[in-house]
């Protein structure tokens, strides 16, 4: 079985979202412990993007504080040597395609190898242009993360039948940020897609109370939390017992 | 079938460039924009529609003139413009805009969404808008809204709402990111006209082949003119819309040199260009794969240039390939140049054309003199320069009210 799809087996995935190098390398390396620590199954690791068209204010402003830190894609890579200096915990990377394109699609996945990363998600890489990669990918057991979103319509089982490690259920349209409400064809999409595959469905976009995570978890096998993440750590709150709340409540 | 679906995603490319690198959440929409296009490109009442409206309104075809006094001046090649600078809203962006939101129409969207950057795309969109009954949104960097006052005032007047982007460098990079973004958060009744020849198939193409009427006309025009084709077709190139619209017709006449001219800015060495074909490389950003101004780990540069509609870190897939092929040829002119050339233009010809389509001036002054005197240059004049009075006077160091 897939490695990340191993996380899913017996329970429901916490998988929060932390921006590389926001607000800094050392706080990074603690913050992703913190989370490993505290219940989060898989970390999802943002490596920012100048132009992050999926993404909303809270995660720009991470990136953009990461700038500042000085990030590039190597700082990235020197920052999950150091977290795997204290842990296993599986680490995905979200990033833009030309991020990935310009490290060269053969020597990021070799180096996502040397490190255990087991997955990425690239929001600008939709199913008809992923071939180049995901046969590099595939070759370093690295999971190409399938998004499917509440518009993919007659989309849903073509995408769902290439997905490995889990899918990424983007829970409403527009781009990532807090919300109240979430698609009303979230159900029936989730519905679709377990025809097709086995493959686990984690649901990310704008999840950011507890509650939120409890009921969406009742429909999916994880639940990814991306900017509510970035902001507890950009306002110092406590990250481990946030961690502990959402990890407790799916 | 995999081969099938390998062979279509081969149409979506300009040889290596073009594709469709866009969010999960744009795919369905934009496929079916595909298909829309698919359906109704050659579809007689459609073009039946899009003619009528070029020639009824836009006041098509646009003139090719003898610039007899810059011929005489320069002593070279004959001079011709297309004057894409008398189109209905004083630019090239019409043909476009016209073409795209038939498509709209057709397809039962109701709401116009736009980028724009020097305001010329986004007057012409919620021309249309206004045209049609349609809703309509322009976003338009910060920067951009405050150096092109008068195209904020005059997309309002249209009705259309104009949104300042303050992300970024505040410019038309950013324009596109926060359209593409608006566009994700209201697909149903929404249609995004995209400005330039850039962005996933199919607008690269749509763009392309609204924009080769431009091509059309001047060779019917050159050779009623002239009796043969010209020698050379120069155009500025932001992202370069107006630049393939000249070109597409003489794509496959290889006498006929093709020269995209580009911002260089403060110099294409220098870290303040927008100089993309010289200066870039090839990346994917903005649903495309082109050639960028980027850095090593493939963050996407701040560019520069005194004009707002060129001022774009990347250029449309089809530009990167015919540069990469060696069929055209891209050069850099810098904002000092193009200056010289806005206010020559305006003294040898009375024409007072963007500063954009004044890059392109610029090279024919280089150009001309070096070509016997049986040669033929025609040059497109992309739009109209009232928009730039004030920011020319600036640069001069005179103060106007606008």
């Amino acid at each position: 079985m897939n490695k990340l799809e191993e996380v899913f087996k017996n329970k429901k995935a916490f998988i929060p979202f932390v921006v590389a190098d926001d607000p800094n390398f050392d706080e990074t390396v603690a913050n992703v412990l913190t989370l490993a620590d505290n219940g989060a199954d898989i970390i999802e690791l943002g490596i920012p993007f100048s132009d992050p068209v999926a993404d909303g204010p809270i995660i720009q402003k991470a990136d953009l504080r990461a700038f500042s830190a000085g990030v590039n894609t190597d700082v990235v890579f020197d920052i999950v040597e150091k977290i795997r200096e204290s842990t296993q915990v599986p680490i995905i990377f979200l990033t833009y395609t030309n991020i990935v394109y310009k490290y060269g699609y053969e020597n990021f996945c070799r180096k996502c190898s040397e490190l255990n990363i087991s997955g990425l998600v690239i929001p600008d890489l939709p199913l008809e242009e992923q071939d180049e990669l995901r046969e590099i990918s595939d070759s370093y057991d690295i999971s190409l993360i399938q998004l499917i979103a509440p518009t993919s319509g007659k989309r849903v089982a073509k995408i769902a039948s290439q997905a490995k490690g889990f899918i990424y259920m983007v829970s409403s349209i527009g781009v990532t940020g807090k919300r109240e409400d979430f698609s009303n064809e979230l159900g029936s999409t989730i519905e679709e897609i377990r025809k097709v595959t086995n493959v686990p469905i984690a649901i990310g976009f704008g999840i950011h109370s507890v509650q939120q995570a409890k009921d969406l978890s009742q429909i999916a096998d994880g639940i990814i939390i991306g900017s509510a993440v970035v902001e507890v750590i950009n306002k110092g709150e406590n990250l481990a017992k946030y961690s502990q709340l959402i990890s407790s409540a799916i | 079938m995999k081969e099938m679906q390998k062979k279509s995603q081969e149409s979506h490319y300009y040889g290596e460039f073009g594709g469709q690198f866009i969010p999960e959440t744009l795919m369905t929409a934009l496929n079916a924009v595909s298909k829309a296009y698919d359906k109704y490109k050659d579809d007689p009442d459609f073009l039946d529609e899009f003619h009528t409206l070029l020639r009824d309104y836009a006041n098509r075809p646009s003139l090719l003139y003898y610039a007899k006094n810059m011929t005489e001046d320069l002593g070279g090649a004959k001079i011709y413009f297309k004057r894409e600078d008398l189109n209905h809203t004083g630019a090239h962006k019409i043909n476009n805009v016209i073409g795209q939101a038939l498509i709209a129409k057709r397809m039962g969207k109701t709401r116009l969404i736009a980028e724009t950057g020097a305001g010329q795309h986004g007057v012409a969109t919620a021309t249309i808008a206004a045209l049609f009954g349609m809703e309509c949104e322009i976003y338009m960097g910060k920067i951009d809204t405050e150096r092109q006052k008068l195209n904020v005032y005059r997309m309002e007047l249209l009705g259309a709402k104009v949104h300042p982007v303050t992300s970024g460098s505040m410019v038309l990079k950013d324009a596109v990111n926060a359209a593409l973004q608006a566009w994700t958060k209201r697909i149903d009744d929404t249609f995004y006209v995209m400005g330039s020849a850039v962005g996933p198939y199919p607008y690269p193409e749509m763009v392309h082949d609204f924009q080769s009427v431009i091509s059309k006309e001047s060779k019917q025009q050159i050779l009623a003119d002239e009796g043969r084709l010209p020698d050379a077709i120069v155009a500025c190139v932001g992202g370069g819309s107006n630049a393939i619209g000249s070109f597409a017709q003489y794509i496959d006449d290889k006498n006929v040199e093709l020269i995209g001219c580009e911002a260089a800015g403060k110099g294409v060495d220098t870290d303040q260009t927008a100089a993309t074909i010289e200066r870039g490389s090839t990346g994917i950003f903005h649903g495309m794969k082109s050639l960028f101004l980027q850095d090593k780990d493939g963050q996407i540069d701040k560019v520069y240039s005194i004009s707002a509609g060129l001022d774009y870190p990347g250029v449309g897939p089809e530009h990167a390939h015919l540069a990469i092929t060696k069929r055209a040829k891209y050069v850099g002119i810098t904002d000092d140049e193009a200056v010289d050339a806005f206010e020559y233009i305006a003294k040898t010809e009375g024409i007072i054309a963007a500063i954009e389509s004044c890059h392109a001036v610029a090279y024919v002054r280089k150009l001309a003199p070096t070509m016997s005197k049986d040669k033929i240059i025609i040059c497109t004049l992309s739009g109209r320069g009232d928009k730039d009075v004030a920011a020319i006077a600036k640069y001069r160091g005179k103060d106007i009210d606008e």
